[in-house]
């Protein structure tokens, strides 16, 4: 049995940060990871020959530029771009093109609506202002409010003097942002259907929350928050994929002295008097180590690699209760060529690579009451990139390859399990709906791979397919994520911390 | 939008003087202005300057947002937004105003056109179509349009301004007082004049369907001729309107309802602007703010300073004393006044300093190297620019 | 021209509370209602020749602290009648009944989980409770003693124990759904509990944020959650409210429809001098207090030309809008549930949450639930002077019915949504048809039209998060002062907000009295 400082189960990208950090403390870390390719949900694979595939997650938008200084990750080979243009369509066969230039994107919207045009200056304001208090807050370990540790009561007080400096109306606002549906919190700025849906698609993905359910316009915070380039909002792709961000982070690693095992599935964490103190892989291999890190989700973590008996009373109960709801699809494409969109001009600054099929809210709304009732709308949401609009690396010259992101796809079907039939059905149904605003687009695509929740958790790990290892609501955040008690990644079983997201 | 032009959304609009300004902008040097191309200057920015001292000077004020409010409520409706007396305007006066949040902080000024007992314009500087759709709820009867792209407006300003326009056949303008507005046949329509402007000088602004633009522009040029007609941008506008002490959004104030950290707003008190809010007139929007903030004493005041040297002192804090070391306030816009020979600068300083001396540390560079001096400030109490034409009726002949 | 003290505009179940606690302190006021009776929601109205009901058709949780102020049961309020049972009536006749402590009709493993949930939720409720008959701080007044409302609060909150405590603070927000979830199987169990959480409000069981509180609202009541009907039907505390009002001194006069809230401006600023009726009849008082609601008050009657963009704006985006209809059925006789005996408990019709679900989803466009889920209850079992001789009453909160009906309120979908809700009946009470002598649906829209009462909300304004505590209606008028000197609320739209419990009332006549 050979011994580590440190084990981290899971290299996806926060457990390769977090051994990069561990390693470049000096600690002697291994990562183990049961897929034979590391990055978890970032990662580029080359699933169709000469197309590199960002399989899962497509865009980045709230990796913490410390982190990117910190391991020095430009010098391991990452770029980042802003992801600027965007076109949405609405139900109606209505165009809304988004542009970073804030004179054009006036214009753009003013075209829609002179009010809304106007509006989007308070809307952005308020929204950074939002945005600067999370960000406060999100860098922080979580406080304990039942602790009496002068840590945790400094930590309260911090946060409570950070919100209390807004004064009575940031107050009473920053309530109704944190509260309110995305539609009701919308309708406070703006009048035209298609830039309400356009502002609110962004906040509903990977939830399990509809756009009229309370709650989800805070969830429309927590995507404005990225930092690429140190403007607030802006997304941004990887050159190479999101598996660079990986690869990058994983050289980091390397480079401190980390080391990285693929193929070595973890089956059980040792527990020695209420102490992690190793693992044991499904090959039957043991490792010993001081500190245990998953980066697996909470219920995976404390329902599967944990031995039942190895936890405190009620562990078990609150992670089988963790909430962790997969409702995303994602339907990746290989394309001969570029699409053309229907009343789109051919523009380079407007086919930079982003479409998005909101509709309305109201059409939103109804694919998520599909969700609810165990199926897929026929008239999904449909978060589109085509990266290879300018990264090269991402497909042959002249050819291209497109990620659909679609919202909302059931872990568990009404009408049984998923099967491959159903699971391409539901492909059909995201390409039919391309097809409504791109005719030809079907003949353009060369390879398809559809995933359902179904087989994000297969492959990857992810319980039930969600992207943010469990519910981003009210009651699963800050103090209370994962679970009350057990916020401050320290995890009940000493020595056992988490890192998941 | 036109998808034969692929870059349509992202070209700015063209003002209806376009083809003239287009012609005549030498350098080439454009900016933007709620969506419109606007010129930053057309030839050489100090010579348009002093056309406007000198001679006439005309500026595009076209992109400035405009609005018609009508209705049997219109004046209760404008009188409840704006922290001025609306029913004390006096039928085709114009008024300038500012309004408030009901935390008496400022959203944006601009002045107020009563073309009828229940017809008004709202002119302004950036939109305010999603306040005006919030301050107009519950007036059932008001109408709000925005007319900003269905009216042309050029700014005619200077010492011969007046000579041009009666030149062009406008007879009896000279009778129109500060801030009246008068009406003249125009090709079958009607000019409308108003004695307005924000150069501090004497000064009209023409008001014209888009479609009469070409014609309003060729006639007024052909008049001018010979009275020193130029255009002029953006940069002869921000010297003019820093003569006359006069404030500029994002310069002097940052607009409320896009600010995003607490209280980096302004309020009309210490903008100098407290003779506007009047506590007299029916209620109106952030009126118990302002009542407060007038008890109290505000925090800032927008102070008008005669720097000595002259290095402008853009950017420059202002301090309590000459080491430095106690600072109370900033810069907000500054200059060497051509006209009046001095090193001028608007600043807001923290009142209860206000009557000690100032300092201002200023930054300059030579040839890439950086230097730094600190220079004595003296308060002054009146524009730096205030000719006695600018409010003589009729004004004297240049 | 009398002069009074105070004006008091509607005279609903809180209108009347704080007109008893005024003129027991000596003030001279008058209480203007705009309909023929007093009561609003809460009054008794002749639905059918000699048939009564009234649209509040039980009372949860009305204080015991305010009945014993204003002495209501000398004035003929029964102060503790027995409680109803709450039954989840099922198609199979297998009804889950709660009774004060007892559960039946579901399983042991349960009904053992269902002791320790309502052991743990009455903890929580208990920690609301000091909060309902006081003043909320204003945001950003540091004043010590009004902080001391929170500071108490916490301390309680502290008292839970730490468990406790982190279980409050993560259940507060969770959506009726994952709650039942993590205790019960039994479906009917999950929807008749969550029903309390729901019902009035724009929330569905999927709905975070609102819907534990709503229900711990109603938990936090004299009777633990549970219903009555006292002798004399819910009437007798309107008609109790109103004998302690006028006993006192106030004076009470119906059909006195407030067109205007008199405003006076100028230098000194603004304040409220008094009342124009419709037909132009002017009252002088030295204050105006709104028992009505938060949007009627200010757009209808104050007028936004007295008041600030930015408050206009915030009572303007207030969420009213109601989702409960009112049906009542004149019966001509007691109608059999199968499966039950005498029907004298209060009954939801809710198969499962999935059901609560559906009908929301319909609602929240606009339209009509196919299968809509209801409350009911007989309030003649309880109470014979409502009904002719022999005669029933069956009166029911029907749910969801969008106040905004997508193409209008027609009286074709006023009479789809009937039926479809007598359908629904009919499915546990097969012969109810056949006992119906007239029936009546009341759609939000009725309800704001009949009852003055925006969105036909019973809460006059939602009960969100953001329209809670010191924030309702906004924090600008939170401690039923508002922002025009001499105008009070004290109105379900204030906190703590409707439900026939009086704490509006009670409250604004505290601070008027400060």
């Amino acid at each position: 049995m050979n011994n580590y400082d440190a084990i981290i189960i899971g290299a996806g990208h926060n457990g390769l940060t977090n051994a990069a950090y561990l390693a470049k403390a000096g600690l002697n870390v291994v990562v183990l990871e049961k897929n034979d390719y590391i990055g978890g949900a970032a990662v580029s694979r080359e699933l169709h020959e000469g197309w590199i595939y960002s399989s899962c997650s497509y865009v980045c938008s709230m990796m913490r530029q410390a982190l990117h200084r910190d391991l020095d990750l430009s010098r391991h080979g990452l770029l980042l771009v802003p992801y600027l243009g965007t076109i949405n369509f609405g139900d109606g066969g209505e165009r809304l093109f988004s542009y970073h230039d804030g004179e054009a994107a006036r214009l753009e919207l003013k075209r829609h609506s002179p009010h809304d045009a106007d509006a989007m200056f308070r809307f952005r304001a308020d929204l950074t202002r939002y945005s600067l208090l999370i960000r406060k807050t999100l860098l922080r370990t979580p406080p304990d409010p039942t602790s009496f540790r002068p840590r945790d009561i400094h930590e309260l007080l911090f946060l409570a003097r950070q919100f209390w400096a807004l004064g009575e109306k940031q107050i009473y606002e920053y309530v109704r942002f944190f509260t309110m549906s995305a539609a009701e919190y919308l309708e406070d700025y703006f009048e035209n259907d298609l830039i309400k849906a356009a502002m609110a698609s962004p906040g509903i993905i990977g939830t399990a929350l509809g756009v009229y359910s309370p709650g989800s316009s805070y969830i429309l915070l927590h995507h404005v928050m990225g930092d690429v380039d140190g403007s607030i909002g802006a997304w941004g792709l990887a050159r190479g994929g999101m598996g660079a961000i990986s690869d990058a982070i994983a050289n980091a690693l390397k480079e401190h002295g980390g080391e990285i095992r693929t193929g070595a599935g973890v089956q059980k964490v040792l527990v020695n008097n209420r102490k992690a103190v190793g693992v044991v892989l499904e090959n039957g291999d043991q490792i010993g180590a001081g500190i245990v890190v998953s980066n697996l989700d909470a219920r995976r973590t404390f329902t599967r690699i944990m031995d039942r008996n190895d936890l405190p009373d009620g562990i078990f109960e609150k992670a089988v209760n963790f909430k962790i709801r997969g409702s995303s699809g994602k339907v990746n494409i290989a394309l001969s060529g570029m699409p053309k969109f229907t009343h789109v001009p051919e523009n380079r600054y407007i086919a930079r690579g982003g479409q998005g099929f909101a509709g309305s809210l109201e059409t939103m709304e109804r694919a998520y009451d599909c969700w609810k009732r165990g199926r897929w709308s026929d008239d999904p949401f449909i978060e589109s990139v085509i990266p290879s609009a300018w990264d090269p690396t991402v497909a042959p010259p002249g050819k291209h390859w497109m990620s659909n992101f679609v919202q909302y796809c059931p872990p568990e079907l009404a009408d049984g399990p998923w099967t491959p039939e159903k699971r391409d059905q539901f492909g059909q149904t995201v390409v039919d709906k391309i097809e409504r605003y791109s005719p030809g687009f079907k003949d353009l695509i060369v390879h398809m791979e559809v995933r359902t929740p179904h087989e994000i958790e297969q492959e990857i790990g992810l319980t039930e397919g969600n992207i943010f290892q469990g519910e981003l609501t009210v009651d699963q955040l800050l103090f209370n994520r994962p679970f009350p008690g057990y916020a401050q990644y320290r995890m009940p079983g000493k020595k056992l911390y988490m890192c998941g997201s | 939008m036109n998808t034969t032009d692929p870059y349509a959304g992202e070209r700015l609009q063209e003002s209806p003087f376009h083809p003239r300004l287009q012609a005549l902008n030498i350098r080439n040097a454009w900016a933007s202005w709620n969506g419109y191309k606007f010129a930053e200057y057309y030839y050489d920015a100090e010579y348009e300057y002093f056309c406007v001292r000198n001679s006439c000077g005309t500026y595009d004020i076209s992109p400035m947002q405009k609005y018609e409010i009508s209705g049997p409520d219109a004046e209760a409706m404008l009188n409840r937004m704006v922290t001025r007396d609306v029913a004390k305007i006096k039928l085709n006066r114009v008024a300038y105003c500012v309004w408030c949040t009901d935390e008496g902080r400022m959203i944006d000024d601009g002045t107020i056109f009563k073309l009828s007992s229940d017809k008004f314009m709202l002119t302004c500087g950036s939109p305010c179509s999603a306040w005006l759709e919030k301050s107009v709820f519950g007036f059932d009867g008001v109408k709000v349009a925005d007319v900003t792209d269905n009216l042309a407006a050029l700014s005619v300003q200077g010492p011969t301004s007046c000579a041009v326009l009666k030149n062009m056949g406008l007879i009896g303008i000279d009778a129109a007082k500060r801030f009246d507005i008068m009406r003249f046949p125009f090709h079958g329509d009607t000019l409308m004049v108003s004695r307005t402007g924000f150069t501090g000088d004497l000064g009209y602004e023409l008001w014209i369907r888009p479609a009469l633009a070409l014609e309003l522009w060729d006639e007024l040029y052909a008049a001018g001729a010979d009275y020193g007609i130029q255009p002029y941008g953006e940069v002869a506008t921000n010297m003019a309107r820093l003569e006359a002490a006069f404030i500029m959004p994002a310069m002097e104030f940052n607009e409320a309802l896009r600010t995003v950290h607490f209280e980096h707003d302004q309020t009309p008190f210490e903008l100098n602007l407290g003779w506007l809010v009047d506590f007299d007139k029916p209620h109106f929007s952030g009126r118990s703010a302002l009542l407060r903030e007038k008890k109290r004493g505000s925090q800032y005041a927008l102070t008008k300073l005669d720097i000595e040297g002259n290095k402008p002192a853009e950017g420059s804090y202002i301090y309590k004393n000459k080491r430095c070391t106690r600072k109370i306030g900033y810069v907000t816009s500054a200059m060497w006044s051509p006209a009046v020979k001095a090193n001028i600068a608007l600043a807001m300083i923290r009142t209860e300093h206000l009557q000690g001396q100032l300092w201002a540390e200023i930054y300059y560079e030579k040839e890439l190297r950086q230097y730094s001096r600190v220079a004595r400030c003296t308060r002054k109490e009146k524009p730096f620019w205030a000719p006695a034409r600018a409010r003589v009726t009729p004004p004297p002949d240049y | 021209m009398k002069r009074y003290d105070s004006i008091i505009i509607g005279a609903g179940h809180n209108g009347l509370v704080c007109a008893a606690y005024l003129a027991r302190s000596g003030q001279r006021l008058v209480v203007l209602e705009a309909s023929e009776t007093a009561g609003g929601l809460g009054a008794s109205r002749e639905f059918h020749p000699g048939f009564h009901v009234s649209v509040a058709h039980t009372i949860n949780h009305f204080s015991r602290k305010i009945a014993s102020d204003l002495k209501l049961a000398s004035y003929g309020f029964e102060a503790s009648p027995k409680l109803l049972p709450t039954v989840g009536l099922s198609v199979d006749t297998k009804h889950v009944v709660l009774h004060q402590d007892a559960i039946s009709g579901t399983s042991a493993r349960d009904s053992e989980s269902y002791h320790d949930y309502a052991r743990l939720m009455m903890r929580f409720a208990g920690l609301l409770r000091p909060f309902w008959l006081k003043t909320m701080p204003r945001i950003g007044n540091n004043s010590l003693a009004e902080l001391m409302t929170f500071a108490h609060a916490g301390l309680n909150l502290r008292r839970l124990g730490k468990n406790d405590m982190r279980e409050f603070l993560r259940v507060v927000s969770l959506p009726a759904r994952d709650l039942m979830d993590e205790y019960f199987d039994s479906e009917p169990l999950k929807a008749l509990l969550s029903w309390d959480g729901l019902v009035g409000s724009k929330l569905a069981p999927r709905s975070p944020n609102g819907a534990v509180l709503t229900m711990l609202y109603r938990m936090s009541g004299e009777s633990k959650g549970a219903h009555v009907i006292p002798t004399g039907g819910v009437k007798s505390l309107i008609e109790s409210l109103m004998t302690s009002a006028a006993t006192a001194g106030a004076e009470i006069r119906s059909s006195a429809e407030v067109d205007r809230i008199l405003i006076e401006g100028g230098g000194a600023g603004l304040v409220a001098r008094g009342v124009r009726l419709i037909d132009g009849e002017t009252i002088e008082a030295d204050r105006v207090i709104s028992a009505i609601d938060p949007q009627r008050t200010f757009l209808d009657l104050v007028g936004v030309e007295v008041l600030d963009i930015g408050f206009t704006n915030r009572i303007r985006r207030l969420r009213c809008d109601g989702y409960v209809a009112k049906l009542h059925l004149a019966l001509n006789g007691l109608p059999e549930f199968d499966g039950l005996g005498r029907p004298d408990g209060r009954m939801i019709i809710a198969p499962d949450m999935d059901a609560i679900e559906y009908a929301f989803d319909d609602a929240k466009y606009g339209e009509c639930p196919q299968n809509p889920v209801m409350e009911i209850v007989l309030p003649s079992v309880h109470d014979a002077s409502v009904a002719p001789t022999g005669r029933h009453v069956l009166s029911a909160h029907v749910m969801y019915v969008p106040y905004r009906m997508k193409g209008g309120w027609t009286n074709a979908a006023r009479d789809l949504i009937c039926e479809r809700a007598i359908d629904t009946i009919a499915r546990y009470a097969p012969r109810i048809r056949e006992h119906i002598e007239h029936r009546e649906l009341l759609t939000p829209m009725d309800l704001e039209q009949i009852f003055r009462v925006t969105g036909g909300h019973w809460h006059h304004t939602e009960f969100a998060m953001d329209q809670l505590l010191m924030m309702r209606p906004t924090y600008e008028a939170a401690q039923y002062r508002t922002p025009i000197p001499g105008l009070f609320l004290c109105g379900a739209g204030c906190h703590p907000g409707g439900g026939l419990m009086g704490g509006a009332g009670h409250n604004a006549a505290v601070e008027i009295l400060r």
